[in-house]
């Protein structure tokens, strides 16, 4: 039995903690001229992060993926609900929300930046329109930034409320509407209170990405917009300074647990 | 007595033209216990369906004190519903379980509602376990919540989906006992679904079998069981042994080894075995004309042997004529 598990552990070992301890180990070293990393043992990086520019960084990232989040769950609660009740069409519909999934990230990022410059389709379409005089600044900037990580990871608040949706008793919708709820009284005291586990994953699934996402606030903040992802990017490419984005990912890394570690335990008392 | 629910002409079909219900017409009376009796699939859960506003008939009405609840959605409808699963709502406490009515349905100031809660929790003895969740509840408790989730918004008709058949055999007995006492103390109109023929005879004040989403018959429990309309009332209701066209319990079915002397019905018959219940024992015999006969007699009548030489008799009083 215990030598059944061996691999998984050779793989955890391998694949997690290995990693991990490159990381620790990095952030903890002096940095080489030409990028990389070198001895003395140093923990300046982190007297570093006490800088108020990084904070500031920091907090705008929580913000960003705050929004993005509870946009998410704005659009996904709803379209959670109408895929469920959507019967012989449920299969359809829970495809289309995984089909971006086939194409690159990257590719659709790109696609969001035609649709948002200057001269593209949004704005095209309502200068013609005789809506707007000239342009409107949609592209590089937070709002560009939270339109692509609200489209990139709309799925992963999607799938888990569904799939929480799914669950209910119905018999338990239909009790209910049978002891006087309207409507709207079932969504909001049964169905949404009843999703809670799915709004809570989907939310974590949402939040986590976003908070480090580089990708797209490259992209469509234009390099305007300064997030933790960037900041970490940045060290490894241009600024060549592993040690401190090494330093800067493990902060990031241990403000998430935390985050996740005060959910659970609210998850655990709520009885949610 | 006042007629509280009227069903006329109840039907109900599907897209896929299968007939759920099909013209069910019935009568409930203030306060009785009326049970709607039927093997699984007889459309007698789609006729409690169709009660609640769950689902619309395609034709036929039901009226509620004489008004028709054509249209009017559940939450508009003075009954309630007990579920097959309780259906309780898992995030909510049982007080909350049973305020949940009080709230929407009933607007009513908090003293009141309270008052309710307090008595309705009484009622169905689970006073100190307001703020247990369900999942924290027995299965027998569970049951009661959703009683007393129901009864406590005081409804014109009680519609219990099969609430006895989620519990464990021995206590259901028990439950039955309750529910019918419970159902006299306050006095409301229930409609009981239920498959199982001794519930169904045991607790109602009539009952109405099912098949094939029609009414058979609506009788006492006397009535059904022995002046069955039709030959599924009668098999559905217990055993009977077919004779030559008339139906013969197997309670009132006798044996013995001398034909007997009055104006008794009897056929020689060969027993073929004979099974121990404890309180009574079940002979199968076989008669000269070739019919399989069961006679319950009592144990202490003696045992019969395999392959004996036995006359089956029973009084003519006794026999199920079923006219079609």
């Amino acid at each position: 039995m215990r030598l059944c598990l061996l691999p998984a552990a050779v793989l955890i070992l391998l694949l997690f903690v290995a990693p991990l301890v490159i990381v620790c180990a990095y952030s903890l070293l002096s940095r080489g001229a030409y990028g990389g990393v070198g001895l003395p043992w140093s923990a300046e990086s982190y007297t570093r992060l006490f800088d108020p520019l990084y904070a500031s960084i920091f907090v705008r990232s929580f913000v960003v993926a705050a929004i993005s989040t509870a946009l998410c769950l704005l659009l996904g609660f709803p379209l959670a609900l109408f895929i469920s009740r959507s019967g012989r069409r449920k299969n359809l519909y829970l495809a289309l929300v995984i089909l971006p999934f086939w194409t690159s990230f990257l590719v659709r990022t790109y696609a969001w930046m035609f649709l948002l410059r200057d001269t593209g389709l949004v704005n095209t379409l309502l200068l013609s329109l005789g809506i707007i005089r000239e342009p409107l600044p949609l592209l590089y900037n937070y709002g560009a930034v939270i339109v692509g990580l609200v489209y990139g990871y709309l799925p992963f608040m999607v799938l888990p409320i569904y799939a929480t949706i799914e669950r209910i008793d119905r018999s338990v919708i239909e009790a209910a509407a049978d002891l006087g709820a309207k409507p709207w009284t079932i969504l909001t005291q049964i169905v949404v209170p009843l999703c809670a586990p799915g709004i809570a994953a989907g939310s974590v699934l949402v939040f986590i990405p976003s908070l480090g996402a580089y990708l797209t606030p490259d992209l469509l903040g234009g390099g305007k917009t300064i997030l933790v992802g960037n900041l970490i990017q940045n060290q490894f490419t241009t600024a060549r300074d592993w040690p401190f984005g090494s330093a800067v990912s493990l902060l990031l890394m241990a403000l998430v647990m935390v985050l996740l570690l005060l959910i659970a335990r609210r998850n655990q008392e709520g009885l949610l | 007595m006042d007629a509280v629910l009227e069903l006329r002409k109840l039907s109900k079909s599907y897209a896929n033209h299968h007939v759920a219900v099909s013209g069910v017409s019935l009568t409930l009376q203030q306060g009785e216990f009326f049970s709607l009796l039927g093997p699984s699939g007889c459309g007698k859960t789609t006729t409690l369906r169709l009660i609640a506003g769950f689902e619309e008939p395609t034709d036929g009405d039901v009226l509620l004190k004489g008004v028709s609840l054509r249209g009017l959605p559940p939450y508009a409808r003075n009954v309630s519903t007990v579920f097959q699963n309780y259906a309780l709502f898992p995030h909510m406490t049982v007080r909350e379980n049973i305020e949940f009515g009080l709230r929407h349905k009933a607007q009513m100031r908090t003293a009141e509602r309270e008052k309710r809660v307090a008595d309705a929790l009484g009622m169905v003895r689970l006073t100190g376990k307001e703020s247990r969740f369900p999942a924290q509840l027995s299965g027998g408790e569970r049951q009661r919540v959703a009683l007393a989730r129901s009864l406590v918004l005081e409804p014109d008709v009680l519609l219990l989906d099969e609430p006895l058949s989620a519990l464990d055999p021995n206590l259901r007995k028990q439950v039955r006992s309750e529910l019918k006492s419970l159902q006299r103390r306050v006095g409301i109109t229930f409609l009981f679904i239920t498959h199982d023929q001794e519930e169904a005879l045991s607790l109602s004040d009539r009952i109405g079998v099912m098949n094939q989403g029609r009414l058979e018959q609506v009788g006492t429990p006397q009535e059904v069981y022995l002046r069955p309309r039709t030959r599924f009332v009668a098999d559905f209701l217990g055993t009977v042994n077919w004779i030559n066209g008339v139906g013969v319990r197997p309670e009132a079915t006798r044996i013995s080894y001398q034909p007997p002397g009055g104006g008794e019905r009897a056929v020689p018959a060969v027993v073929e075995s004979s099974l121990f219940l404890g309180n009574c024992l079940h002979i199968r015999t076989r008669l000269i004309t070739g019919e399989p006969v069961v006679a319950e007699v009592s144990r202490l009548n003696g045992s019969y042997g395999r392959g004996e030489t036995v006359h089956v008799w029973w009084h003519p009083q006794d026999e199920i004529i079923c006219p079609q």
